[in-house]
């Protein structure tokens, strides 16, 4: 498709032509979890209803058929993140898993007494509590580079943790949950190389928005969930340069990691089925696929163009709000607008704008660090994907009215 | 506006948020327990003087939801001066009534009847609760917080 047709690309989002509570919906949640279009639907119901048959095991044809869609996605995810080899793509459960398998699987035998991992202060959780975890068990130190006011990481403040010495790991966002800030991801991991530390992104709010180049941006580890980019949830990737990840020990034991299994001794598959153990969610993965096959069909320096335009609109529209106060106002921002109204509390937002059709998140986003930093105990999030558009912020601009109105 | 959320956003609710009745701690407190809902991020603590079994004076301070400073502010007007017995029937009735399992007990409720809303909005049901079982704790003095999840 060449250029950007709104109503066209609407049209394949079923979700969004439901009335909720009386009202349209407005969807404005894609940060916690995207519409999915109706090729992912229709992918996922034909290998329930045709391709039923378990992967890389039998030799009837489902099983092949299966095995066949499934593997094609990881070579599609090969080629979305730029990576080398279909085999640095391992399939997850989400970001969350892919974070704590890198914890788990490459740190917890090389960290000790001495090590630092650095993280920066706008990290979900699921980028903090994984590398606690293995700092606990370890005895390495969890750092942080801070945000400032507007919720960026200065560079320098990474510099300086990587300067003072013992890093091992530098784990960071490649965009915000919380605020929609987007990191200099290439900038830290050549900093984080240059102090031989490895670097892992979490890239779970990035992906929706552009395709990273991993080889390009230079990272050791780029994590993401499937159901952020579209496809169904329970899925997700981790992608590893091949020689961190070929050193990673196996995260779980069980079928089809294994070449050969007795009593004494087992010997383990190579990359990517040593990392997969257990049946994987088939259906989901080949969503997955069908939700990247999708996003190759569009221009995407229009939907760039779209998706920056809408942005900002939306953070004009908000801040033109008198009593509203945006969170979050670095200067390379995407995808989420965190506000707090003087009059109400973000939970009474999230009620009343729900009863008008409005569909935002509200709380503390899995970011506590973030809102403890804004002094803050949550806020209202309006997040937006492509198929977003100007009457969408209109009515969420509304609704944030009938809230003043009502507490006023 | 849609009549659910009028009935949830009564008058008497707004005005509660706005002005918290009792938002101080009684000097001489003998109870008190803090609570906190970890999804929405609302924290009160709460404090009383017993005597015996009864509620002498009661207050608290925190930050949260309107419906959660509303149910703090009309728990603490109604429940001072009360006997446990009749404070645990309260809330019986209170608590059916908001999980949308039981008949409004006007009598019995009074001006806590505004909160018969919340029942349509099952995600705000920890903000009309968390208050009272804060309460709870601190009459029961188990020095534990008090958490929705």
């Amino acid at each position: 498709m060449s250029g950007f047709d709104i109503e066209a690309i609407r049209a394949d989002f079923p979700a969004l032509h439901q009335e909720v509570r009386g009202k349209k919906l407005i969807y404005l949640d894609s940060a916690a979890t995207a519409l999915k279009p109706k090729a992912v639907i229709e992918a996922v119901a034909q290998v329930y209803q045709r391709d039923c048959g378990n992967i890389h095991r039998a030799v009837h044809l489902p099983s092949q058929r299966a095995t066949k869609s499934y593997e094609n996605t990881r070579k599609q995810v090969q080629a979305f993140l730029g990576a080398a080899k279909s085999s640095e793509i391992i399939f997850t459960s989400g970001t969350t898993q892919s974070i704590n398998m890198v914890a788990q699987c490459y740190g917890r035998p090389r960290l000790g007494a001495g090590d630092k991992v650095l993280i920066t202060g706008l990290e979900h959780h699921s980028n903090i509590v994984p590398w606690q975890m293995v700092c606990e068990q370890t005895g390495a130190e969890l750092i942080v580079a801070h945000i400032d006011d507007n919720g960026d990481v200065p560079l320098e403040r990474i510099e300086e943790h990587l300067k003072a010495g013992g890093v091992r790991i530098v784990a960071f966002a490649h965009v915000s949950n919380a605020l929609g800030t987007v990191l200099p991801a290439k900038e830290i991991c050549a900093m984080a190389k240059s102090h031989d530390a490895i670097s892992v992104i979490d890239g779970a709010q990035a992906v929706p928005h552009m395709a990273p180049n991993v080889a390009d941006l230079g990272c050791d580890f780029y994590a993401f969930s499937g159901h952020k980019l579209y496809a169904p949830t329970g899925t997700g990737v981790l992608y590893g340069r091949f020689e961190v990840l070929n050193a990673m020990a196996p995260y779980q034991g069980g079928g089809d990691m294994i070449r050969s299994v007795t009593f004494e001794k087992t010997t383990y598959a190579d990359l990517p089925n040593r990392l997969e153990a257990g049946t994987p969610n088939i259906a989901g993965v080949i969503g997955m696929g069908a939700a990247l096959s999708y996003l190759e069909t569009l221009d995407w320096a229009a939907v760039t163009k779209h998706e920056e335009e809408l942005f900002q609109y939306a953070d004009e529209s908000l801040r033109a709000i008198s009593g509203l106060r945006r969170i979050g106002t670095a200067a390379h921002s995407m995808g989420a607008l965190s506000f707090f109204l003087d009059c109400a509390h973000p939970h009474d937002i999230g009620t009343i704008v729900d009863t008008e059709g409005v569909a935002l998140r509200t709380g503390h986003h899995c970011a506590q660090p973030v809102m403890k930093a804004f002094g803050v105990p949550a806020t209202a999030r309006a997040s937006l994907a492509f198929y977003n558009n100007r009457a969408d912020v209109d009515a969420l601009v509304a609704s944030v009215r009938t809230v003043q109105e009502m507490f006023s | 506006m849609n009549s659910d959320l009028r009935e949830l956003y009564q008058e008497v609710i707004l005005d509660h948020a706005k002005a918290p009745r009792n938002f101080r701690f009684p000097e001489g407190a003998n109870r008190e327990a803090q609570g906190d809902n970890p999804l929405c991020g609302d924290n009160l603590t709460v404090k009383l003087i017993m005597d015996g079994d009864t509620i002498v004076d009661i207050g608290f301070q925190g930050s949260g939801c309107a419906i959660s400073q509303a149910a703090a502010s009309t728990m603490t007007e109604m429940v001072k001066g009360m006997k446990l017995d009749a404070v645990n029937e309260i809330f019986e009735n209170y608590h059916a009534v908001v999980m949308g399992e039981g008949e409004i007990n006007e009598d019995l409720l009074g001006k806590l009847a505004v909160f018969a809303g919340v029942a349509e909005f099952p995600m705000r049901v920890k903000c009309a609760t968390l208050a009272w079982h804060t309460m709870q704790h601190a009459i029961a003095n188990d020095g534990e917080v008090v958490t929705t999840e």
